[in-house]
């Protein structure tokens, strides 16, 4: 870019020249007092001077050379600066405007009575649009839970956290598989727990990933007991 | 071939348009009078019909949104309303659902031209990645429609997609819900989908053009792979490839129509046409016909993370292939030991979306149990597709990068119209050469 002009400013440079600027301006504005170190341009035709004498104040050629070409390269990475940070500024909201909105974070928590679920049964319900499993479990899925604590396992946990204090009989799972987010199906798989159709994963009666490509176990979405037969998730 | 016109305005009009925007001039250059290589087959008619498909999908798919609603209480229903009451509806939408298929089917023809004879070398290497950046846009382009009707299979395959993302470590997670704009697929994901999916095929036009673009700088390769050496060597487009082009996409048709008219569900899900429930998910997730290679890639492997990566790594295998080939030699008609593995890629491919539309547990021999090796039967879908994987990734990484510095190519003609005028019946020279002059 150097000594070629600047958005085909050259000529303009030569009208300033020709005009006369202030003395004190060209200082200012790095105007041409010392040449551009080149020999000028040849005269331009008549016809284009008119541009410039309408233009009189607009930027001349940013790149003939100041008394401090420091400065001029200050400008420059400014303004780049500024420019990829405008950029930047502007793009985040377009980004961001893809995540969640404020309505669908504020979804209410759900509610649920446990009496409605019976003895060994599952129930599943909608919550934030993914399915949750509430199950009862038998005292032999509860004792199979514990007997494997200790079992090699892809993303170990002892059952007991994976329920409330006290309340080993309820199980309540966020009900997407871990690999891909299907829903698996209760009872299936070689432990009694869950087994999702779409790619194989096998888990247990406490919902840790035993078998398949899962990684991890299902998830315990945040919930407490309200009293005895009420939970509320979320 | 750029740079050299042979366009003369007739009429005032013309001179007039052409000092102020050629683009007749660049029609004609293009379309009509581009030097284009005698010696091309039918293999070479399929970037026509991919232009006319993407036309189609394009019109077709503007007329279906003026009567699609993109909200999960509506959207099933109202393709349902398409079928059923949109005056020819059912054609409009079965064209556009069937011209998927279709589109798909040019592009891997397309492909495997390309492939075989040599397509990807220099100096068309741009041009090559301009094709796997279409390739990509338009995998986006048919996931997301399919997305559109809110079936069943429409709903759990975008489940199974996006929750791909979330194998990424530490930013998984937030990429997924970025993704869905909520905690699950939902309204929001619908209308995003239904956005992008009117998008991007403006998108691929617009990378189409770049395409035609780079494939007008060198020319045209040709069956033969030897560089164009003269005049002899090449026909004007037009009439010559306009009424190849022309009869191939008549055929082409034929077959789109006998799909539209008389099969129009053979290439989809019946499940699609269950409303989609969140809170069910079919006994079998398979993606449409075209994708089930890459997800046979993605089921071989037993690990979340590995599995995505497998499966994007084939795709990102094209983009680098033009470094992978060390052969000089382009088309494999003059390789024969690479022509063998070439089909075997081609048969790897096949088994590939033959294991991805069957469980993985799912016999390929029936009722015969061999041995377990590591986590399945060795007579099951999931070990032959890890066989074929295996290969499908050899192919670029072992096969193509090595044959090429030790295999030995029959030789090669010297120039196109060699071949033909140094055969016998052939014998006054010429004739072949410049028939358009002749009557």
């Amino acid at each position: 870019m150097r000594g070629r002009g600047f958005l085909g400013f050259v000529p303009l440079q030569v009208e300033f020249r020709r005009i006369r600027l202030p003395e004190a301006h060209s200082g200012v504005l790095g105007g041409s007092k010392t040449g551009r170190g080149v020999s000028a341009p040849p005269p331009q035709p008549k016809g284009s001077f008119k541009v410039a004498d309408t233009v009189v104040g607009a930027n001349p050629d940013p790149h003939a050379s100041g008394e401090d070409p420091n400065r001029r390269d200050f400008i420059h990475i400014a303004a780049a600066v500024a420019a990829v940070g405008a950029v930047g500024g502007l793009a985040w909201p377009f980004i961001d405007q893809m995540n969640p909105a404020g309505d669908t974070l504020a979804q209410a928590s759900i509610e649920y009575d446990l009496t409605k679920v019976a003895d060994g049964q599952q129930v599943v319900v909608k919550w934030r649009g993914k399915p949750l499993f509430i199950r009862n479990r038998t005292g032999k899925q509860i004792a199979d839970a514990i007997k494997d604590d200790h079992a090699d396992m892809r993303d170990p946990a002892t059952d007991e956290s994976r329920h409330k204090p006290g309340k080993a009989q309820w199980l309540i799972l966020i009900g997407t598989c871990t690999h891909l987010g299907c829903v698996p199906t209760v009872g299936g798989g070689d432990y009694g727990g869950w087994f999702c159709p779409c790619h194989g994963s096998v888990y247990d009666t406490s919902g840790r990933i035993r078998k398949g490509p899962a990684p991890k176990n299902l998830e315990v979405p945040d919930y407490t007991f309200l009293s005895d037969t009420k939970v509320k998730v979320g | 071939m750029s740079g050299h016109s042979n366009y003369e305005p007739k009429t005032g009009f013309e001179k007039w348009l052409d000092t102020r925007l050629p683009i007749v001039r660049l029609a004609y250059d293009s379309v009509v009078d581009f030097p284009t290589p005698k010696n091309l087959n039918y293999w070479w008619t399929f970037g026509g019909i991919l232009a006319l498909m993407l036309g189609v999908q394009i019109v077709t798919g503007i007329v279906l949104a003026m009567h699609y609603v993109p909200h999960v209480d509506y959207a099933f229903a109202s393709v349902e309303r398409i079928m059923r009451d949109v005056n020819y509806g059912w054609l409009i939408r079965y064209m556009h659902a069937n011209g998927a298929s279709m589109f798909f089917l040019a592009v891997y023809i397309h492909m495997f031209r390309g492939l075989y004879y040599g397509s990807y070398k220099a100096p068309r290497e741009v041009l090559w990645i301009l094709g796997c950046v279409i390739y990509l846009l338009m995998m986006a382009t048919a996931f997301m429609g399919y997305v559109l009707p809110w079936g069943q299979m429409s709903f759990h395959g975008a489940v199974v997609i996006t929750n791909l993302f979330g194998a990424l470590p530490v930013v998984g997670p937030s990429i997924t819900t970025w993704l869905w704009g909520g905690f699950a697929v939902d309204d929001p994901t619908l209308n995003r989908f239904f956005s992008l999916h009117y998008l991007l095929p403006f998108m691929i036009a617009g990378v189409v053009i770049l395409h035609i673009w780079a494939l007008h700088v060198p020319g045209n390769g040709n069956p033969t792979g030897v560089n164009v050496k003269s005049k002899e060597d090449t026909v004007p487009f037009h009439p010559y490839y306009t009424v190849k082009d022309g009869f191939a996409i008549s055929v082409f048709l034929i077959m789109y129509a006998a799909f539209v008219f008389f099969n129009p569900n053979a290439l989809g899900d019946a499940v699609n046409y269950v409303q989609a429930n969140p809170l069910v998910t079919p006994q079998h997730i398979v993606p449409e016909w075209y994708f089930l290679p890459f997800y046979a890639i993605l089921r071989a492997v037993p690990n979340k993370l590995m599995g995505v990566l497998f499966m994007g790594g084939a795709i990102a295998m094209l983009f680098i292939l033009p470094w992978l080939d060390s052969s000089k030699v382009r088309s494999m008609r003059y390789r024969p030991t690479a022509k063998l593995f070439f089909f075997i890629f081609v048969l790897a491919c096949l088994i590939l979306g033959y294991c991805g539309g069957h469980l993985p547990d799912d016999k390929i021999i029936p009722k015969l149990t061999t041995f377990t090796l590591m986590d399945a039967d060795m007579n099951s879908m999931v070990w032959l597709s890890r066989i074929a994987a295996l290969y499908y990734f050899a192919y670029f990484l072992v096969v193509l990068p090595v044959l090429g510095l030790i295999e030995t190519p029959l030789p090669q003609p010297e120039s196109i119209s060699s071949p033909v005028l140094s055969h016998p019946a052939n014998a006054p020279s010429g004739a072949a050469a410049s028939p358009e002059k002749r009557g």
